[in-house]
C-alpha cells in the first residue's frame, strides 16, 4: 500500500512531461544562454535520488544540478572523528552510531576500523535504540553519535529529555549536529559563487518550516524551491525553480507542501530549544569554520553530554591537502574536477568525506557516473 | 565430547563411505565417468548470524551454497566434505537442528556428504559455529559456461524475485524495529540448471548472486566477457516488502545478499526456451528477463531506472551502510 503511494512520485511518463515543460522554459531564463545554469539542491537525500534515478542524464544540457553542502556525514571534520575513536576505544564505552558514519575517516582512522581492533561499536537506527542498550547495560557507558541536521535534532533532544526524566545517568550524546541556514549563508557569501538557485531540503523544513529560508530570495535575490525526495519531487522543484528564474522571480516556494508546513514543527522546535544551544562556530569538513552552525548540548543537561563527560581531546585537524572538497561543496568545480577523484581518493579509502556517504557528492559520482556522461 | 559430535554428524548424515570412519572418503571413478567429462570442485566456508533465520539455517546455506557453486558450471553435484569449527559451550541441540538441515538439503540436492572433520575451540575464539563445505560434481560433455562468455545480443534471466535472503537476515538480527514476511531464497539450483541446459546446452554464463547481489554478478560478467550489460529497472523481480525495507533503510536491491537465485546470459536464439523451463520449475517460477548484453560501454553495467533515467550500476565497495536519513 505504502509503496504504491511512492510509485505515483516516479512515474515516467509524469517525468517526460515534466522535462518537456523544463525544456520550454529555458529559452525564456535570459543567462541560460551565457553559461549553463547552476541549481544547487542543498540536501544529501536530493543528491541520491539525482543520481539513484538518473536525473541529470534527462536534462538539457544548459541545466545542472551542483551538489551541496546537506550530507551530514560528508562534512564532518577528521578532528570530531577522532574524538569519536578515542570515546569508542574506552573500555567502559559502548559506541551507538547511523551506520554510514562508521566509514568516515579520522586523521587515523575511522570508527569501521576501530570496530575492527575490538571497540564496542554498534549500529543502531535511532538514538533511542541506543538508551535501550543503555538501559540493558547498566555496567557500561552507552555514547550515541549524535550526527545530521534539523532532521535529526528533534530526535537526539527527545532521547535526551526521556534519559534525563528517566535518570539514565549512563547514557550521553556527543553532538555533531550542525544547522542549515548559516551554511546556506556561507555559501552564498563565497567569492566564487554562480549558483542560480537552491532546492531546498524538505526533512529539514518539515521541522524548521519554510520562512527560514526568507532571507535567500530577499538578500540575495536567488529563488528557492523546498522539495520532497522522489524523483518527480526533484523534477517538479527544479521547474519551479527554473520557472522563477524565466518569470524574473526569487521567491520561496514549496513543492513539498504534503509533509512541510510554512511555520515547522512547534513541538519538535521546543525539544531542541530546550536540550541544545548555538555554538559560536563550528568546524566543517571543505568549508572551514562557520559561525553559529552548530549546536551543543545546555548546561541543564550537561551530565549527557560525551563531550564533558569524556572531556575529548577535540584536536583541529586540518583537511588533506590535495582535498578540493570545499570547491565540489560551493558547485565551483565538478566531482570528477578534483585533483585526487578517483586516484588518491576512491570509495575504498576515502581522502575527502564527500567520498563516503551515498549521499555524498563524490561517492555518487564515482559510483553512478564516473567514466563518461551517460546520454539519455 | 569429540566423539558425541561427530556422532551427530555421522548417524544424521548417514552414508556408507562416511560410517567405515576412514581419514578420507574414495570415490570410484567410472562413478564419476558417467556424469561427464569433466571434474568441477569447490569450497565455501559459511559464517552467518543468526544461526537460524527466517527460510533456513547455517547448514542450509552451507549444503545449498557449495550446490550451488558447482552447479553453474552446469556440472551435476555428487559429494560434498563437511568441516565445522564449533565454539565451547554450543548446545548439541543445535547441532542436531543444523545437522539435520543439511541432511535434509543434501537429499534435496541428490549429493552425499562423505568425509568431515569437526574442531571445538574456546569461547570467543568462534561466534557459535563455522562451516566449510568443499564439494565436487561432474560436467556433463558439450557444456562450457564461463562468466567470460557473453557475446553483444544475449539475454540476461533471473530465476526470480531478488533480495529476500539480504532482508531477511536484516530482519532476523533484530536490528531494525521492522516487521515483514520475508523468508530466505535459500535452495539448491542443480535441479533449475539441469533443466535450463536440457532446453539450451550453449548457456553461456551462469552465476548464483550471492554476496555483493544481482549487480556484482553483471559486473562480474561485464568485465570478464568485455562486453557491456543494459538492464532495465522495470523488469528487475522484486518483492513489495523488500523494496520497503531498502527505501526506509536507503539500501539498493540490486547489491542485496541471495542464496537461491541465479543470473543466466543466454544467446537469443534459446532465451526463450530457457525462460520457458525456468518458469516450469519450481525453483524459476518468476523467472524474468531483465535486459540484455552490449557491445556498447564495455566492461559497464548501465541501468534504465523507472524514471525513465539511465545510471551506471557499479561495483560494490564495501559493505552497504544504512544511510543516517
Amino acid at each position: 500500500m505504502a509503496m504504491k503511494y511512492v510509485d505515483e512520485f516516479r512515474d515516467p511518463d509524469k517525468a517526460r512531461t515534466l522535462v518537456a515543460e523544463i525544456r520550454g522554459l529555458i529559452p525564456r531564463i535570459p543567462r541560460a544562454g551565457e553559461r549553463p545554469l547552476q541549481i544547487m539542491e542543498v540536501c544529501g537525500g536530493h543528491t541520491h535520488a539525482i543520481f539513484r534515478y538518473g536525473i541529470q542524464q534527462m536534462l538539457p544540457e544548459e541545466v545542472e544540478f551542483v551538489h551541496g553542502p546537506g550530507c551530514p556525514v560528508c562534512v564532518l571534520p577528521m578532528g570530531r572523528v577522532d574524538d569519536c575513536v578515542a570515546i569508542a576505544e574506552r573500555p567502559e564505552v559502548i559506541f551507538t552510531t547511523f551506520g554510514d558514519a562508521m566509514r568516515v575517516p579520522g586523521s587515523q582512522k575511522s570508527l569501521l576500523k576501530a570496530k575492527a581492533e575490538g571497540a564496542d561499536v554498534r549500529m543502531v537506527y535511532s538514538p533511542l535504540d541506543a538508551l535501550a542498550i543503555a538501559r540493558k547495560n547498566p555496567g557500561r557507558e552507552v555514547v550515541f553519535f549524535g550526527l545530521g541536521f534539523e532532521t535529526t535534532m528533534p530526535s537526539t533532544a527527545m532521547t535526551l529529555i526521556q534519559a534525563r526524566r528517566a535518570g539514565q545517568t549512563n547514557f550521553s550524546l556527543f553532538c555533531n549536529h550542525i544547522t542549515i541556514i548559516p551554511t546556506i549563508r556561507a555559501i552564498l557569501d563565497s567569492a566564487d559563487l554562480q549558483l542560480d538557485g537552491f532546492i531546498g531540503p524538505g526533512h529539514v523544513s518539515m521541522v524548521i518550516g519554510t520562512r527560514a529560508y526568507d532571507f535567500i530570495a530577499r538578500d540575495y535575490h536567488k529563488p528557492i524551491t523546498v522539495a520532497g525526495f522522489e524523483p518527480l519531487d526533484v523534477l517538479h522543484s527544479l521547474w519551479m525553480v527554473l520557472r522563477q528564474l524565466a518569470e524574473g522571480r526569487c521567491e520561496v516556494e514549496n513543492q513539498y507542501g504534503r509533509i512541510v508546513p510554512e511555520a515547522g514543527n512547534a513541538r519538535a522546535l521546543a525539544a531542541v530549544d530546550e536540550v541544545y544551544e548555538l555554538r559560536p562556530f563550528f568546524e566543517w569538513r571543505g568549508l572551514g569554520s562557520i559561525d553559529h552552525s552548530g549546536v551543543r548540548i545546555r548546561d541543564a543537561y550537561a551530565a549527557f553530554d560525551a563531550e564533558r563527560k569524556f572531556s575529548v581531546p577535540n584536536v583541529v585537524v586540518a583537511d588533506p591537502k590535495a582535498c578540493q572538497c570545499g570547491e565540489v561543496l560551493k558547485g565551483v568545480i565538478k566531482p570528477h574536477e578534483c585533483k585526487v577523484f578517483g586516484t588518491a581518493c576512491t570509495p575504498e579509502m576515502p581522502l575527502g568525506s564527500l567520498m563516503v556517504s551515498s549521499e555524498g557528492a563524490c561517492a555518487a559520482y564515482y559510483s553512478y557516473g564516473r567514466r563518461e556522461r551517460v546520454p539519455a | 565430547m569429540r566423539r558425541l559430535i561427530d556422532e551427530v554428524f555421522v548417524r544424521t548424515f548417514d552414508n556408507a563411505a562416511l560410517s567405515a570412519l576412514e581419514d578420507q572418503a574414495t570415490i570410484a571413478l567410472s562413478e564419476l565417468l558417467a556424469h561427464g567429462d569433466r571434474l568441477a570442485f569447490t569450497t565455501d566456508t559459511y559464517v552467518v548470524d543468526p544461526l537460524f533465520f527466517p527460510g533456513g539455517d547455517i547448514g542450509k546455506l552451507a549444503v545449498a551454497g557449495t550446490v550451488n557453486d558447482l552447479a553453474m558450471s552446469g556440472a551435476r553435484p555428487l559429494f560434498l566434505s563437511c568441516g565445522v569449527v564449533l565454539e565451547e559451550g554450543l548446545p548439541v541441540e543445535t547441532l542436531h537442528r543444523v545437522a539435520a538441515s543439511m541432511k535434509q538439503m543434501a537429499d534435496r540436492a541428490g549429493v552425499k556428504i562423505v568425509t568431515g572433520d569437526t574442531k571445538v575451540v574456546e569461547r570467543g575464539a568462534a561466534d557459535k559455529m563455522f562451516i566449510n563445505t568443499a564439494g565436487i560434481g561432474v560436467v556433463p560433455a558439450g557444456i562450457s559456461i564461463s562468466a567470460a562468455n557473453a557475446r553483444p545480443g544475449d539475454v540476461v534471466i533471473v530465476n526470480g524475485v531478488l533480495g529476500d535472503h539480504g532482508t531477511a537476515i536484516l530482519i532476523a538480527r533484530n536490528q531494525l524495529s521492522l516487521e515483514a514476511d520475508i523468508e530466505s531464497d535459500c535452495q539448491p539450483l542443480d535441479g533449475l540448471v539441469a533443466a535450463m541446459l536440457s532446453s539450451c546446452r550453449n548457456i553461456h554464463c551462469l552465476r548464483d548472486a550471492t554476496r555483493g547481489g544481482l549487480a556484482t554478478v553483471l559486473n562480474e560478467f561485464a568485465q570478464s566477457s568485455n562486453v557491456g550489460i543494459r538492464i532495465s529497472e522495470r523488469d528487475v523481480p522484486l518483492r513489495e516488502e523488500v523494496k520497503g525495507a531498502c527505501e526506509i533503510l536507503g539500501l539498493d536491491p540490486l547489491y542485496l545478499a541471495n542464496e537461491g537465485r541465479l543470473v543466466a546470459v543466454v544467446p537469443p536464439d534459446g532465451a526463450d526456451a530457457v525462460l520457458a523451463a525456468m518458469r516450469a520449475h519450481p525453483s524459476g517460477s518468476s523467472a524474468a528477463i531483465i535486459g540484455e548484453v552490449t557491445d556498447e560501454r564495455r566492461g559497464m553495467v548501465t541501468m534504465q531506472t523507472i524514471f525513465g533515467g539511465e545510471r551506471i550500476v557499479d561495483m560494490l565497495v564495501g559493505e552497504q551502510l544504512p544511510r543516517i536519513c
